[in-house]
């Protein structure tokens, strides 16, 4: 049985953020004398995830997703509440402790912006102690992984969003560490940039176990990539577990989409009990249940003379939309 | 804390910044060019104050300049190491990018000091020294192994205290995010440490020594030059320099507390 890597207890984090009226007179006031008001933007939260485990947390912008992934890496003081973390307290930043993690945003960069990335590989080999001939290795075996090979003699500045991204990865894994915090890892990227940094996340977490807790507001990284996931609505979580449960739950209902040989056998079929959202012609879309769905087929095939037929899921994102607004799911 | 690590990593920091600066071959060319027609321009001011004066504060046009070149030591180190270093805390800790710093397994006080150099400062460094040599010579000073000794020590102290100096100030963007000016004041009040203590007021004396110890910086060493200091403002010195480099290292560690990293 795999053994919890992160154990999260009551955590709570406020912040001090200051409030200015608009207009000059807003301004002035603002300048002379600061409102600040405390704000709770995590709320006891309570959370385990296990080694191995790939986790993405789900939330608006501003719901807590972000600095939740920053108070398990240690870069923000918990105002309450516990963060165990390979068994460390992540805010004393121990040195042990950092070797095992790693931070990727999508939005800020850490390779040297006029030089080619082999440059900050070897800076960084040489700031968690790896000789050479290891760090020679290891930017050899990710950087196949990544499927990147002369980019990395090219100055960052001339590469492209993917490429860039790609060598971010390979700058923050050169450690091989064992829990990779991912923030918008896919941010601003292409289509095929995206899948190719997914399969390459996937390929990582299976060749090394390693744990990984990711945001996205894209719902391909989280559906191709997470087993389960963690909804955070205004600081709290509205949601922890399987994201196929979550799926199912807030989405019981399946179109199936049938077109009739004739007029008169859609007529017929509209008319025979099933919940039917559109008809055009001898095309009618019904609403089922997910449950229903193998004995309506079975019923519909064996009364109706049907021409083609089509099972339509509910677009995800749609779902994960109305979650993203919801207290608790 | 591995001495070995921190010099490999120092070298790989040498290596990074010198190969970035060297991308841009023309900025370089301008920046020697500044070095060198600052110094000029330096002398140059200083040879007016005394056109009309024998003497400044007690000080003489030959042994003002020694000041001066303790001075372009100082602005070269300032420029070689702390500007592209002490003024890019400012942007870390507006962009959020002093989260990379905080997670690798290094000092990270270390980490902002000294990633970046800027070489042109180097000139700027030896300008000073051939100064320092050139008034050796003037001024008829014997040179010996405890004179050497004390001029390198008090010539340390102000390197310490200074950077200390400009890193309490940098520190405090934490709290007050956007702290520019507050850098600029304290280069402007470097200017004044080109010019002897003895020659401002009383009360302006009382200031650059307590508030804000440029004193200390320039006009202790560059008595330790003439063999005019005693020994006890070399005691303080060091005292200074030390209290100076503990506090700012505590505060520094204080601050990161209140650190909240940049939205995303």
């Amino acid at each position: 049985m795999a053994k919890n890597i992160i154990d999260v207890k009551n955590l709570s984090k406020s912040f001090n953020i200051s409030s200015k009226e608009p207009g000059l007179k807003g301004t002035v006031k603002h300048f002379f004398k600061r409102q600040t008001n405390s704000l709770k933007v995590i709320k006891n939260i309570n959370f385990e995830i296990q080694e191995g485990e790939i986790v993405g947390f789900l939330g608006a912008n501003g719901a807590g997703k972000t600095t939740i992934l920053k108070m398990l890496c240690g870069l923000i003081y918990p105002s309450e509440g516990s963060i165990l973390v390979s068994g460390y307290l992540p805010y004393k930043r121990k040195e042990n402790f950092l070797k095992n993690i790693t931070l990727i945003m999508g939005q800020k960069q850490q390779l040297i912006w006029d030089l080619p990335p082999i440059e900050s590989f070897y800076l960084n080999a040489s700031i968690y102690d790896l000789n050479k001939f290891e760090a020679k290795r290891r930017i050899k075996k990710l950087s196949d992984m990544l499927e990147i090979d002369h980019e990395l003699f090219i100055p960052v500045r001339k590469l492209s969003l993917g490429q860039r991204m790609k060598s971010e990865l390979l700058a923050a894994l050169i450690h091989e560490p064992n829990i990779l915090f991912l923030d918008e890892p896919t941010l601003g990227l292409d289509i095929n940039a995206q899948r190719n940094l997914r399969k390459f996340l996937k390929k990582y977490n299976k060749e090394t176990n390693a744990t990984i807790c990711l945001t996205s507001h894209y719902m391909k990284d989280i559906t191709s990539l997470c087993k389960r996931v963690i909804c955070v609505h205004n600081g709290s979580i509205s949601y922890d577990g399987e994201l196929d449960l979550l799926l199912k739950k807030l989405s019981p209902f399946k179109e199936i989409i049938i077109v009739c040989r004739s007029e008169e056998d859609a007529i017929q079929l509209e008319n025979s009990g099933f919940n039917v959202e559109s008809k055009t012609k001898n095309e009618i879309t019904l609403k089922v249940e997910n449950n229903l769905i193998t004995s309506s087929l079975k019923t519909i095939l064996n009364n109706f003379d049907i021409e083609d037929l089509y099972i339509n899921e509910p677009p995800i994102d749609e779902i994960i939309g109305r979650i993203l607004i919801k207290k608790r799911v | 804390m591995s001495f070995r690590k921190y010099i490999t990593v120092y070298k790989k920091f040498l290596h990074t910044s010198l190969a970035s600066e060297f991308e841009y071959k023309t900025n370089i060319l301008i920046d020697l060019i500044t070095a060198n027609l600052s110094l000029i321009g330096s002398i140059f001011l200083l040879s007016i104050f005394f056109q009309n004066n024998t003497s400044i504060g007690g000080w003489e046009f030959e042994q003002a300049l020694i000041i001066q070149g303790i001075y372009t030591i100082l602005n070269g180190i300032t420029n070689t190491w702390f500007n592209p270093n002490l003024t890019e805390i400012v942007k870390h800790i507006r962009e959020g990018t002093l989260d990379f710093v905080l997670l690798k397994p290094i000092d990270s006080q270390f980490f902002i000091s000294l990633k970046k150099i800027t070489p042109s400062g180097f000139l700027e460094i030896i300008l000073g020294f051939c100064l320092l040599i050139y008034c050796i010579e003037i001024n008829q000073i014997n040179l010996n192994l405890s004179f050497l000794t004390l001029c390198l020590t008090t010539l340390l102290c102000s390197i310490c205290i200074l950077y200390s100096l400009w890193f309490f100030i940098s520190t405090t963007t934490i709290w007050f995010i956007k702290t520019w000016n507050a850098t600029e004041v304290l280069r402007s009040f470097l200017y004044i440490g080109r010019f002897p203590l003895n020659s401002f007021s009383f009360s302006l004396r009382i200031f650059f020594s307590v508030f804000i110890p440029i004193a200390f910086i320039t006009t202790i060493p560059s008595e330790v030059f003439l063999g005019l200091s005693q020994l006890w403002k070399i005691f303080l010195e060091v005292i200074v320099a030390v209290v100076f480099l503990f506090s700012s290292r505590k505060f520094w560690l204080f601050a990161l507390r209140f650190y909240s990293s940049a939205s995303s």
